[in-house]
């Protein structure tokens, strides 16, 4: 692989100079915190906002939305009060191991991050919220954010701009659904973390009903490069291969040669990052189906592997770039029990709030695990079929459960017989086909 | 006579919690807009000091944070990392999701279970250990993972359980 620049690899070229960058120095030798002096010297928080738009910023939490323009429906003004930045570091979404690696080892950077998104909403606190099991990422968080106060980089009168703003980490206590943006706002409060209806929106009622931003840590750790070197050169990043700009951090788990993490131009093929960068299938694995970017996306299958990894091209072959991060199963792996561990999740994580979602879920598994031992009673299909629409888009209080029935509706579709195969009775017809 | 436990004293509730995990709940509080969003990491000082919270943990929060105790015990038993019952001096905590699951969970989940003679939320008679299941650890591409305390361990063979089993007595 070619040596990572600044210019190439914003998010993790300074991974390339040996010695950790962890602590403060070293980050501030890397141009480490020259955005954050630039932004708060030369840029009103109206004009980042607008940089951010013009580079067409999308988030990396798995949605897509421009951040620029979630950033725009904040009030403003002297009247409008305190308001809130959190970072959404809580990871857990199966197959997902990205955030991680910014968390560990670029703490600065998000820190860095988090002051210019807060100066661009003027924000006066910020939380963190990071998943409990990344026990290293607290350690190295709270490190670096003493260091960053130390500097003036947080704290009162920031860089003497008159601004206040510090940044907490708020360590999670598990469950899935804490990554949803309304529940992990009832989380922060110390409530159980059910999400809440929208309207009202977090950018105009959220955290103890002040306007509130919730951004993902890959989507904030662009901030400084597009600050350093402009909304043109981010949108030049992806090399043309998407409308979509800037680089995504994209990986590959399962049985492929060189399980991993790539900074690569927004809108790489799939195929690129699996053949070249993980090295392709191990011996005697060939590819069967793969998730694009977690455990809530429909699979797709190896002929769609030349799409390029971007959220517009992704969801036109019926799925979506989620978290980016593939995951590949082989053709030695039957896909029903996939598909069933897919849904035990989902069930296990589901709040509880609505009952498509928490009474749907379980008996989804339940099917699925009839049909895995060969004892599927006919109609079961049909049920879950039909269970893929009853928990789908607008049924339900919140995204988990019409993510939950992804994989599942497009395992129906793409490998229908090996569900049938699981239907005990002769009343199950392979020529339905 | 009743059946039915005494309610604990809200004063003797206070009195429960000991003056390190108070200190830690008071710094806490300073982060937070208001008292009841320290709620978690309340439970967590508990949790750290003792291994698990306990009943009388439940009322002395609640009167810490001015909210009731059902919010908190509402709290505790959300979130799956907050321990309702005593666990053992390890918990080891198997990722069963999907990146896992294809890269050899069920040989891992089951030489742990082998190793430790025990099912998913037991504790052993020793005290030596509690097994759980997890949600993806974020550490997939290291597949299959596993988690003892605060150490994530993987890519991890069956064979390989045994010995490091041995590190956590
Ligand atoms: C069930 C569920 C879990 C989620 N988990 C996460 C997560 O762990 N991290 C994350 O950044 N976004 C997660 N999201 C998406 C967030 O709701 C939100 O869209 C995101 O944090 C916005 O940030 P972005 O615009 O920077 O992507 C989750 C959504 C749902 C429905
Ligand atoms: S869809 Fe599921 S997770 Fe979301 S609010 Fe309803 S029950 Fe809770
Ligand atoms: S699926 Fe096990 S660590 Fe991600």
């Amino acid at each position: 692989m070619s040596a990572r620049t600044p210019q190439t690899h914003p998010l993790t070229w300074r991974l390339d100079h040996g010695a950790p960058v962890n602590a403060i120095a070293a980050y501030e030798a890397l141009e480490g915190y020259a955005a954050a002096r630039r932004a708060l010297a030369d840029l009103e928080p109206a004009a980042l906002t607008q940089l951010v738009k013009d580079a067409n910023l999308r988030g990396r939490g798995g949605a897509g939305f421009p951040t620029g323009v979630k950033w725009s429906l904040v009030p403003m003004g002297p009247d409008a009060g305190r308001k809130y930045l959190l970072c959404n570091a809580d990871e857990m979404e199966p197959g997902t191991f990205k955030d991680r690696l910014l968390l560990e080892q670029l703490p600065h950077l998000l820190i860095e991050s988090m002051v210019l998104a807060a100066w661009a909403i003027q924000a006066t606190r910020g939380y963190i919220f990071l998943r409990g099991e990344y026990v290293l990422a607290t350690e190295r968080l709270n490190r670096a954010l003493a260091e960053a106060r130390e500097r003036g980089y947080l704290g009162r009168n920031v860089l003497g701009t008159g601004w206040d703003f510090d940044v907490f980490v708020h360590t999670g206590a598990g469950r899935y659904i804490c990554g949803e943006e309304t529940a992990l706002i009832n989380s922060l409060e110390g409530r159980r973390a059910n999400p809440r209806a929208k309207p009202p929106f977090p950018q105009i009622a959220g955290a103890w009903g002040r306007p509130t931003i919730v951004n993902n840590v890959e989507t904030l750790c662009n901030l400084p490069g597009i600050v350093l070197h402009g909304a043109p050169w981010f949108t030049a990043l992806s090399r043309g291969l998407s409308s979509d700009g800037g680089t995504k951090l994209y990986g590959v788990s399962g049985r492929v040669r060189r399980p991993g993490l790539w900074e690569l131009p927004m809108g790489s093929s799939a195929r690129t990052i699996l053949e070249e960068h993980a090295g392709g299938m191990q011996p005697g694995r060939d590819l069967k189906a793969w998730l694009p970017g977690g455990a809530s996306t429909d699979f797709l299958l190896p002929e769609h592997l030349d799409l390029a990894m971007d959220y517009d091209t992704i969801a036109k072959a019926r799925s979506r770039l989620g978290t980016g991060l593939m995951t590949v199963v082989d053709r030695t792996q039957p896909i029903v029990p996939v598909v069933r561990n897919l849904e035990e999740f989902f069930a296990r994580e589901s709040c509880g709030w609505c009952t498509p979602c928490r009474d749907g879920l379980p008996w989804s598994v339940k099917l699925l695990r009839a049909i895995e031992r060969g004892e599927g009673r006919p109609g079961d299909i049909e049920i879950l079929e039909s269970l893929t629409t009853q928990l789908g888009p607008g049924r339900t209080h919140c995204a988990l459960a019409p993510g939950a029935v992804e994989p599942l509706q497009s395992a129906l579709r793409f490998f229908r017989s090996e569900f049938e195969s699981g239907i005990r009775a002769s009343a199950a017809s392979k020529e339905t086909v | 006579m009743s059946t039915v436990d005494p309610p604990i004293p809200l004063a003797a509730a206070t009195g429960f919690l000991s003056e390190p995990e108070l200190a830690a709940i008071r710094h806490e509080l300073g982060h937070y807009e208001d008292p009841r969003a320290a709620c978690i990491e309340a439970l967590k000082a508990v949790q750290s000091a003792r291994g698990w919270v306990p009943d009388p943990a439940i009322p002395a929060i609640a009167e810490l944070l001015g909210i009731t105790p059902a919010d908190v015990e509402g709290v505790a038993t959300f979130y799956n990392m907050i321990f309702r019952q005593p666990v053992g001096r390890h918990v080891i905590k198997v990722c069963d999701s999907i990146a896992c699951y294809l890269t050899g969970y069920e040989e891992l989940a089951a030489a742990v279970r082998a190793a430790t003679g025990l099912d998913w939320g037991q504790t052993g008679a020793d005290g030596r250990f509690t097994l759980l299941p997890v949600c993806c650890l974020g550490n997939c591409d290291k597949g299959p993972s596993l988690m003892i305390d605060d150490d994530t361990w993987g890519p991890l063979g069956a064979a390989e359980v045994p010995a490091l089993l041995e590190r956590y007595r």
